[in-house]
Order: C-alpha cells, then sequence, then structure tokens
C-alpha cells in the first residue's frame, strides 16, 4: 500500500492522468454539427426565418388593413382584383374586396403564433405527465395512461367544435383548445425513456444523496430526454399548424375578420371555379412553404439529436 | 462509541416463486472510524446490507430488525428525514463509475448540487467545495475539469469523481460497495490507497463491500464473511487470515491465488451458491462443505465466538 501512495502523490502521475484525460466536443456541440451539415434544414430555417419575419413585419408594407374593404375593386374582381402593384393590393384581393397581401400577414400571424405557442406548450404537458407516470408506476401510471387512452378516443374535431361553441372562437381560445387537444404527444415516448432511465445506477445516486423525487425528475433526467422533447416538439409544431388550418378550413376556426392559413385557403377554394385563382394559391403557397421547412427542421434536428442515428 | 449497530436485519424479496431470504439475521456493529470489511461472494446479501442502511432498497423488499444509527433506527425515518441524513452521515459509493454519474451533467453541477441541498451553500461556496474535494480525491487539474462532463475521464478518474461525490459532505460512515470491481488493478490499487488516506484524514468509519480478499487484507481492521445471506465469521483481519475457523472461509482462502507457493492448482469450492427461497433451515453451506456431517444438513448454527459453524475448529481440515 505504501508503494501506491507514493506513486499517487508523485508529480509523474498528476501528468500521466492528465494526459489520459479525453477531451472531446460537448453532446450539443456535435449536434450543432451535424445539424449544419443537413442541407436541407438550414435552407429551411432560413425560410422559417422569412416567413416569421413576414407575418411580424409585413402590416409595415401593407397599403390596406386586412379589414377594410377596397369599394373601388368590389364587383369587379374577377378583372380588377387580381394581384397589382399600383392600387397596393400586392396579392390581389379577397371575394369581398379586402386586400389579400395583409390578410395572409395576418394569417401567418395567427398560424404561426398558432403552432409556437400551442405546440410547445402542449409537448410540454405530455412530456411532465408522461415522466410522472414513468418514474412513479404504479397506480399513477395506470391513471395517466388510462387516462391518455380515453383522451385519445375523442374525435378532436367534435372536441373543438363544442369547445369553440361553448368558449367562442378567440386565438386565447385556439391556443387552449389546440393544446388540450395536442397534449398526449409525446407522454408516451417520454414515460418510456423515464422508465429505461430510473433504473440507471445514477438515478440511486442521487437518490443516496438525498435528493427528492422531483428534484431527480427535474434536474437528473431532464437533460437526458431532451433531446426527444425538442424533436417531439419540431414534429408536433406543424401538426398543430395543420390542425388549425383544418378546422378554419371547416369553417370553425378563428373568428372573422381575424383569419389564418385555413381559413383563407377555404376562402380561396369556394371562390376557385370563378377564375380568382390568386385567392387560393397566396395562402397555399405560405402554408405549404411553412410546412415543408419545418418537416425539414424536424428531421435536420432528428438527425442531429437521435443519439441512435449517429453517423 | 458505537456508530452503527445493526441488529438481526432480515431482508426479503417477494418474487414470482415465493420470498427470497437475501439477508438472514445478521448483527454488526461499527465504531467511530472503524474500517470493517463485509466479504462473500455473488448473491450473499452483501449488497443489500448497503442499500438497506441507505434505504434504497427495491420495492418488493421486506425489512425487519434495527439498523441504529447514533442510537436511531433508520428503518423507522420517513423518507424526508432519511434524505436529511444521506450525503450528510452516510454516503456509498457506487460499483460501478460508468453509470453511476448522469452522463448529461457537468461534474461541477453533479458534485456542487448535493452541497446546495445539505448545507444551502451558493452556487460559488459549492464550486469552491466541488473543488477542494476533487483536490481531496487527487484529480489533477481539477480547476479546468470542473465543466467537464462525466465521459471526458477515464474509468478510475469517474471512480475518484464518485468517492468525491460520497465525501463532499463529510459523512460519518462511507459504505463502499465494491468500489474497485470495475477498475483494472493498478488503478484499484490507487483507488485504495486513496480511500486509506481520506479514512485516515478524516477519520470516516469505512463498510468495506467486496468479494476481493486481497483489497481487504490491506485495508480493514475487521472483517465478516457472508454466505447466503447468513454471517459465517466475524474476525480481526489478521487472525481471520491466519487461522479462519469456518470451513467457508477456508475455502475462499485456498481459492486465493499465492505467488509464494509452487502450487499452481487452485482449490475450488465445489458445487454453486444456495437457492434462497424460503427460510434457510441448516447451514447454508453445509451441501458445499468439506467438513459437513450430518448435523450440519439439520442445525442451523448461530454466531458464537465469531464463528457459525458446529463444528469445533480443530476437526476442521
Amino acid at each position: 500500500m505504501t508503494d501506491a501512495k507514493k506513486r499517487l502523490n508523485s508529480q509523474e502521475f498528476a501528468q500521466t492522468v492528465s494526459e489520459e484525460m479525453i477531451t472531446s466536443r460537448s453532446f450539443w456541440a456535435d449536434a450543432r454539427r451535424r445539424f449544419l451539415g443537413h442541407r436541407l434544414a438550414v435552407f429551411s430555417i432560413f425560410m422559417l426565418l422569412a416567413l416569421l419575419l413576414f407575418a411580424i413585419f409585413g402590416h409595415a408594407f401593407a397599403q390596406w388593413s386586412y379589414e377594410e374593404i377596397d369599394w373601388n375593386v368590389l364587383g369587379r374582381i374577377k378583372t380588377e382584383g387580381g394581384p397589382n402593384w399600383e392600387n397596393g393590393h400586392y396579392f390581389g384581393v379577397d371575394e369581398l374586396g379586402r386586400d389579400l397581401f395583409a390578410r395572409v400577414v395576418q394569417g401567418s400571424r395567427t398560424s404561426l403564433m398558432v403552432g409556437f405557442v400551442a405546440g410547445p406548450l402542449a409537448v410540454l404537458l405530455g412530456a411532465t405527465l408522461g415522466a410522472l407516470a414513468g418514474y412513479f408506476g404504479g397506480r399513477l401510471d395506470q391513471f395517466i395512461v388510462g387516462f391518455y387512452t380515453i383522451w385519445i378516443s375523442i374525435p378532436y374535431i367534435i372536441f373543438f367544435v363544442v369547445w369553440q361553441a361553448f368558449f367562442g372562437r378567440s386565438l386565447t381560445q385556439m391556443i387552449l383548445v389546440i393544446i388540450l387537444v395536442n397534449w398526449t404527444a409525446g407522454l408516451l415516448i417520454v414515460r418510456g425513456q423515464v422508465m429505461m432511465l430510473k433504473n440507471r445506477e445514477f438515478v440511486d445516486a442521487a437518490r443516496m444523496l438525498g435528493m427528492s423525487d422531483f428534484a431527480i425528475i427535474f434536474k437528473h433526467l431532464a437533460p437526458n430526454i431532451l433531446w426527444v422533447i425538442v424533436i417531439y416538439t419540431s414534429i408536433v409544431i406543424p401538426e398543430v399548424i395543420m390542425a388549425e388550418s383544418l378546422v378554419s378550413f371547416l369553417g370553425v376556426g378563428i373568428q372573422e375578420p381575424n383569419t389564418s392559413w385555413g381559413a383563407l385557403i377555404s376562402e380561396g377554394a369556394k371562390t376557385m371555379t370563378f377564375g380568382t385563382l390568386w385567392q387560393l394559391g397566396y395562402p397555399a403557397a405560405f402554408f405549404v412553404i411553412a410546412q415543408v421547412s419545418l418537416y425539414y427542421i424536424g428531421d435536420g434536428l432528428r438527425d442531429a439529436l437521435d443519439p441512435k442515428d449517429r453517423r | 462509541m458505537t456508530l452503527l449497530s445493526v441488529k438481526n436485519l432480515k431482508i426479503r424479496f417477494r418474487s414470482g416463486d415465493g420470498k427470497i431470504h437475501a439477508v438472514n439475521d445478521v448483527s454488526f456493529d461499527m465504531a467511530q472510524g472503524q474500517k470493517l470489511a463485509l466479504v462473500g461472494e455473488s448473491g450473499s446479501g452483501k449488497s443489500q446490507i448497503a442499500l438497506a442502511i441507505m434505504g434504497l432498497l427495491a420495492r418488493n423488499a421486506e425489512v425487519e430488525g434495527e439498523i441504529l444509527y447514533d442510537g436511531r433506527n433508520l428503518l423507522d425515518l420517513s423518507r424526508s428525514e432519511l434524505n436529511r441524513l444521506r450525503a450528510k452521515e452516510i454516503a456509498l459509493i457506487f460499483q460501478d463509475p460508468m453509470s453511476s454519474l448522469n452522463p448529461y451533467m457537468t461534474i461541477e453541477r453533479q458534485l456542487g448540487e448535493v452541497v446546495e441541498l445539505h448545507e444551502g451553500a451558493s452556487r460559488s461556496a459549492a464550486r469552491k467545495r466541488a473543488l477542494d474535494v476533487m483536490d481531496a480525491v487527487k484529480i489533477p487539474d481539477a480547476k479546468n475539469r470542473l465543466k467537464a462532463y462525466p465521459h471526458e475521464f477515464s474509468g478510475g478518474m469517474r471512480q475518484r469523481i464518485v468517492i468525491a461525490m460520497a465525501l463532499i459532505c463529510k459523512p460519518r460512515l462511507i459504505l463502499a460497495d465494491e468500489p474497485t470491481t470495475a477498475l483494472d488493478v493498478t488503478v484499484q490499487a490507487q483507488i485504495m490507497a486513496l480511500l486509506d488516506d481520506i479514512q485516515r484524514d478524516m477519520g470516516t468509519a469505512v463498510l468495506l463491500i467486496t468479494h476481493d480478499l486481497g483489497v481487504v487484507a490491506g485495508f480493514c481492521e475487521d472483517t465478516m464473511v457472508l454466505y447466503g445471506g447468513r454471517m459465517m465469521e466475524a474476525a480481526p483481519t489478521l487472525s481471520l487470515f491466519d487461522a479462519p475457523g469456518h470451513p467457508y472461509t477456508r475455502g475462499l482462502l485456498r481459492a486465493v491465488p499465492r505467488i509464494t507457493e509452487d502450487d499452481a492448482e487452485l482449490s475450488a469450492i465445489p458445487g454453486s451458491p444456495p437457492n434462497q427461497t424460503g427460510a434457510p433451515t441448516a447451514c447454508p453451506f453445509a451441501p458445499r462443505c468439506v467438513d459437513a456431517i450430518a448435523e450440519c444438513h439439520r442445525i442451523l448454527p448461530t454466531m458464537q465466538d465469531g464463528r457459525a459453524c458446529i463444528r469445533p475448529v480443530e476437526e476442521l481440515t
């Protein structure tokens, strides 16, 4: 033992050991590198940024507000209501003679707001419940999973209609009902991850050090499943935008004169046969760009973060 | 002065095929600053004793008996009372340094968190303590290593961090559950030397749980031998190695390779560890014992003069 001790305290030992230490990139630096290697994803980030800027600052460039009717073109929309730089209707007007550019800006605002507020909140709620179910198991697990099973069997369009009939059709209500419909996203996968992780020795080590269950879940387990949550959020955001558009398309979504991509597409589709194709084309193009960009960003995140898929 | 006193500890696990009697009637005392070894093969219940002391047993466990720490029965304490004792009074060093550190947390956070929790220290004070304890376990260049993640360390360094985690609140009792099993032999010697240093500096009592008699020989004053969840023998380490009083201990010592002896053949103990479903009714070692007589299969021996064997020492082979 004395020999070993002498060696342990020697300068030489310290030297060897510090050389032996491995320096490597952190997980997130590694993920960033992989994400930047995914060209479509990087391109999509720029597209999405452009969309966000459009939604935020678009009204500053519009000549008309989104609710005011241009009486000059009303009644002659088919011939004079098309995209026109001279009278300020860059995207033309809708069937009521309102400026489509301003309406698309407003629609983008609503749809992106719903996506980026309701999506993450829904995932957060589902992930928290999933983590609790997975960690504590037993009764609580049975209760949460049972509730989940019942919840996903409710047809969400009917839920939407009923909810909005009771609480009105404002943006806040829309976000709220979207969270309620989508909170189940990510619950099962987080629950599974937590069930797997809670048997790892570092959780025992944390318990040995006197941590409470909540400290263990939120400080020790959460960083380990963050990648799952990030990937899930990137999937849920376009899903939520899609859901909002779908109900708006069906005519139960956001209240006029406020609008969303789905509502605009719905109006455009109704008048499509009259030859006013721009009324469908512009909102549909924005919707598609947003969906495709979000999809590729999600794909890039999955490549970057999923530890099973390292290249 | 007695720090820890385990009295008639019984641990059973409910399982599909009935109850598994993992630990049966184990009693021992530990004084302040004592170094005690708990030796046994896999499945002998030695780790379960440590987990029972920490209150970390699996959910299907049933515990009987008493674990008195400073006169308080740990088995009666509530979860939050136990949390206050953990790390501050009693700490456990885990076996596998690869899995007992959180891969997504920096070393500084993992160490500092404990101090913040138990002593309400600030972030910077916690960082200072983390640095001190990393110096204590002789991690070179500790200052620049604070922000590192576990995967950036080698196995031996990680085990030092695991030890540092156990030490950071200066507990009075450390349970070391096979602290060197996952390491190669040269690193083992370093880790044991480190534990020895720390034990001397801080006057901590150490319960070393191991299956490695070589580790015990260099470190502990007293040794207890466990088999099938029962105590077989308890004696000062030196006399246990010189004159083992139990056939099982003798078998174990004969199975240790020695450089000094020319005889290359090692003698293994025949058979395999016992099935522990159902309460034991006879000496659990009897089926594998070379000295077993008919009585041994009927009578459950109790500890007398530091050994649990019905046959007198002189008659053993």
